[in-house]
């Protein structure tokens, strides 16, 4: 067996992105394991759990003994997922004004069936096809359609920030193999880019009549007084990419996931009342974002028996935690019906996914209907080609064959 | 012998939280013989927290607090009658109608009610309310519907201070009178009460503390103001008792069962004693009418008004009803509970009033913010948060494996001082509102509190 040191090469190595499930068996074996960079990586659940509710522990990588200012960018600060309390709860509170409680409790709720008519579109797109790739098709499309509307980008644009934000999560690719400071260098003109561009849209609302979060950003600043033109950049180019760079996961793997699963597929065909279960199976099973590179130990701290130096970098493998027998009974099978469901797939304590319900209900209404509309689905591809990132991982395609769409 | 247990008859008196999570986990664990609810409301469980909140504020209607239900429970409901008995010998729960239930086991979930004005005639004028029961949520906040002049609030405690909070966001004036030092200190002790007196004075309340009401006056059956003992005198027409609560055991007298004003004392698996200190083998407590013995805290028996240990306690009662020896489990959850008021949410791990000292861990009362850590003896024993709850699950592992105090760390939002001060914990009888966690035993802090108290 290799080293535990070298268990993060391995993790990121694409040559695992497919599976990467034993090699997480394996972290939890050795719980909290020590990287030749001097990182440590954790994958067990409890203790997951514990490190993001441990004040200690900071998402701020400018606590790290060696500086890390990947994600600084000029003119554009580093958005509220990497920055601490009060700093961090300030603008997440700020962002949340136009999109969730107290302020917008409704907002998510209402966009069901705008989000169903988009689906809904795209399954009608489909018609005539006995091939698609679920990805480009679909999966992509409906988050990027969602988070366009909700923040007010035109549509149109998609060209332009998709490749931005490609570039943008390419730099925090944590592979260590490649040539990690050319591609932070583009990461970082790709956030200023997109920050001057959504900045721009923000600013040409103002006093302008508009439902979109850009406009409530500018024209209803609340009593904190509201964002910063750079500060505005920072969370706008966050929302964007984590809106449309995660979801897209979400769908497809629930898709393969379910196709791999026929039982479970049959399952939900029959009641569609488990699906938000199901999503969260999901989310568990195959979680989007697999793992948190973010997080530094403010002072030394002991956990499972090993003391992690102050300054060090720590990287919480959700995906691991997920499938961690200590705490879910037979983690490694799909169980749309599971009780007591809760995994890492959004993580916890004050950094909680900002997107959380959004995701959720894209996700259910996504695979509703595709089950109810797509006619014999089978993969044409398994395991499929997966995109690049081991932290926001999933398939880059996802070819299937269909015998028809149903109405 | 398994199999017995999840047969037979079990009786749950009490219908509110406690006793549907408990119904509902008896039938999860496979309990398929004979169930029957016992309560003496009229309507099907429902939860209390929201009346002092977002009823009172108007934005939920009292009916619409319903529990919801986690699975169905199948048991025979009676409702709107009250449990006047146990005849321990005969095995039965004697009702007000005269209906005798015989038992194989039983469960006592009878929670607290509201204590009364003491005087019954100011008690009965009209304005002059308690707040337990959705009925009284419902009734109150139609009267603060209509617009009265100024409202009392007559204890700080959660309850009086919550109460105050939901008037103050109405636009209503208020007088709150405590007989303690500050709000809150019965729970969490003066340090933090001196923060929460600051709190109450910059949203308006009219504060007044070190005070008792002397008298509640009236003209033609309805309130009209109230006497203070310092000779001042408001005029109001509602006045709230918040005087805490008492616990519902008095209908246990003759059981035999350890049941007085504290509660009904049990053992960790949630039987109950009875009178000689024998413990029972078939009559369970869960809730607020228990009082049940914690290793943390040095065993003393504790006696908690905390939604979240009604549902555990419930659940770890219901399991051992239904499991032999071997398989039962103890109920050593860390007490917790929430508030939210004037704004902030407060909430609180361990027990607070278990302390000698407490420091800031994170945070400040400037920013109103923080993390309040309390040690007993150089141990972490409780912490306190305000707007910060999501760290709490922390220091709950901190109390949990007695970590020492003052904490040293430095972590996410460091406070300014890291100079513990005395938790000033006070002796309950300086209260007018009742603590919500009663120590049973000697309370840590009497000697600093005395000494304290000068000043
Ligand atoms: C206004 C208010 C706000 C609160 N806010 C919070 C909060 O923010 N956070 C928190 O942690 N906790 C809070 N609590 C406390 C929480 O609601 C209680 O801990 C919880 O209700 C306890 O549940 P229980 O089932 O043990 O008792 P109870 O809810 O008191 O129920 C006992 C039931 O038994 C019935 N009963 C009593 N005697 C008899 C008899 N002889 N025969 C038949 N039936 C009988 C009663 O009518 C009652 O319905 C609050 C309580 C109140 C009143």
């Amino acid at each position: 067996m290799a080293a535990a040191d070298t268990l993060f090469r391995r993790i990121t190595d694409y040559a695992n992105r497919a599976d990467p499930y034993p090699l997480y068996a394996e972290l939890r074996e050795h719980g909290v394991a020590r990287q030749d960079d001097g990182s440590y990586l954790v994958g067990t659940y409890h203790e997951i759990a514990e490190l993001f509710h441990d004040p200690r522990v900071s998402s701020d990588r400018r606590n790290r003994t060696v500086p890390d200012d990947s994600g600084e960018a000029p003119g554009i600060p580093v958005a509220f997922i990497g920055r601490d309390d009060p700093e961090h709860e300030r603008l997440r509170n700020m962002a949340m004004r136009p999109f969730g409680p107290p302020h917008a409790a409704e907002r998510v709720d209402s966009m069901h069936g705008e989000i169903a008519q988009i689906a809904g579109e795209l399954i009608d797109g489909l018609r005539g096809r006995d091939r698609i790739d679920l990805v480009e098709d679909f999966a992509y499309p409906l988050p990027v359609t969602v988070i366009c509307r909700l923040l007010g980008v035109p549509r149109e644009d998609e060209p332009r920030f998709h490749v931005w934000a490609e570039a943008v999560i390419a730099g925090f690719d944590p592979t260590p193999d490649s040539d990690p400071a050319e591609r932070q260098r583009t990461a970082m003109q790709a956030r200023s880019a997109m920050g001057e561009y959504l900045g721009e849209l923000a600013e040409s609302r103002r006093g302008k009549q508009s439902e979109d979060m850009l406009a409530a950003f500018v024209n209803d600043p609340g009593p904190s007084g509201g964002f910063t033109r750079p500060e505005l950049m920072a969370t706008s180019v966050l929302l964007l990419i984590a809106g449309h760079e995660t979801t897209v996961n979400l769908i497809t793997n629930s898709v393969l996931t379910l196709l791999r699963h026929p039982e479970a597929l049959e399952l939900l065909r029959d009641k569609p009342e488990l699906m938000p279960r199901a999503v969260e199976e999901v989310l568990r099973y195959e979680p989007p974002v697999q793992l948190l590179p973010q997080r530094t130990a403010l002072t030394d701290i002991e956990i499972a028996g090993v003391t992690i130096p102050k300054g060090a970098p720590l990287i919480l493998v959700l995906a691991s935690g997920n499938r961690d027998p200590r705490r879910f009974q037979e983690p490694d099978r799909f169980d749309p019906t599971r009780p007591d469901n809760q995994h890492l797939g959004f993580g916890s304590g004050v950094h909680s996914c900002f997107g959380a319900p959004l995701a959720r209900l894209e996700g259910q209404i996504a695979l509703t209907a595709l089950i109810h509309r797509l006619d014999g689905p089978r993969l044409l591809q398994d395991p499929p080609e997966y995109r690049r990132s081991p932290v926001l991982r999933g398939p880059r395609h996802l070819p299937l064959a269909i015998s028809g769409v149903r109405d | 012998m398994s199999d017995d247990l999840k047969s037979g008859r079990i009786v749950i008196v009490g219908a509110s939280l406690a006793g549907l999570r408990a119904a509902e986990t008896l039938r999860d664990e496979g309990f398929v013989g004979q169930l029957t609810m016992v309560g003496e409301e009229r309507l099907p469980p429902y939860d209390r927290p929201p009346l002092s909140k977002q009823v009172l504020l108007g934005r939920v209607r009292a009916e619409e607090t319903r529990l919801p239900r986690r699975r169905e429970v199948d048991a025979q409901w009676k409702l709107g009658v009250r449990a006047t008995g146990v005849d321990p010998i005969d095995q039965c729960v004697v009702l007000a109608n005269g209906e005798e239930l015989p038992f194989d086991r039983l469960l006592i979930a009878t929670g607290t009610r509201a204590r009364p004005w003491p005087k019954a005639e100011e008690a009965a004028l009209e304005g002059v309310f308690t707040l337990r029961t959705a009925e009284d949520a419902a009734a109150l906040a139609e009267r603060l519907d209509a617009g009265p002049r100024r409202v009392l609030v007559i204890g700080a405690g959660f309850t009086g201070s919550e109460i105050a909070s939901a008037c103050r966001e109405r636009g209503l004036a208020v007088t709150v009178a405590e007989r303690g030092p500050a709000p809150l200190i019965g729970a969490l002790g003066g340090a933090f009460g001196a923060f929460a007196a600051k709190l109450q004075l910059a949203h308006g309340v009219d504060l007044r503390c070190g005070v008792t009401v002397t008298a509640l006056n009236g003209r033609d059956g309805r309130l009209t103001g109230a006497e203070f003992s310092d000779g001042s005198r408001i005029e109001a027409d509602i006045a709230v008792v918040a005087l805490g609560a008492v616990r519902n055991t008095e209908w246990l007298a003759d059981s035999g069962l350890a049941a007085g004003p504290r509660g009904l004392a049990c053992d960790a698996g949630c039987r109950a004693f009875n009178m000689y200190g024998i413990v029972t083998d078939n009559v369970f407590v869960a809730g607020d009418v228990a009082r049940f013995p914690h290793p943390l805290f040095e065993y003393q028996l504790l006696s908690l008004e905390h939604w979240g240990n009604a549902v555990a306690q419930a659940e770890v009662a219901a399991h051992n009803m239904v499991n032999p020896g071997p398989q039962r489990r103890p109920h050593l959850s860390v007490p917790a509970f929430w508030s939210s008021q004037f704004g902030l949410n407060i909430k609180s791990v361990g027990v607070p009033t278990f302390s000698d000292h407490v420091v800031i861990a994170q945070g400040s009362v400037e920013e109103r913010r923080l993390v309040a850590v309390y040690g007993y003896r150089g141990r972490i024993t409780a912490a306190v948060s305000v707007n910060r709850a999501k760290w709490l699950e922390h220091y709950q592992r901190l109390i949990e494996t007695a970590a020492p105090f003052p904490p040293e760390w430095d972590g996410v939002e460091p406070p300014v001082s890291r100079t513990p001060v005395p938790s000033d914990v006070p002796d309950p009888k300086v209260l007018s509102h009742g603590p919500t966690v009663a120590l049973t035993g000697h309370l840590p802090d009497r000697r600093l509190t005395l000494k304290h108290w000068g000043g």
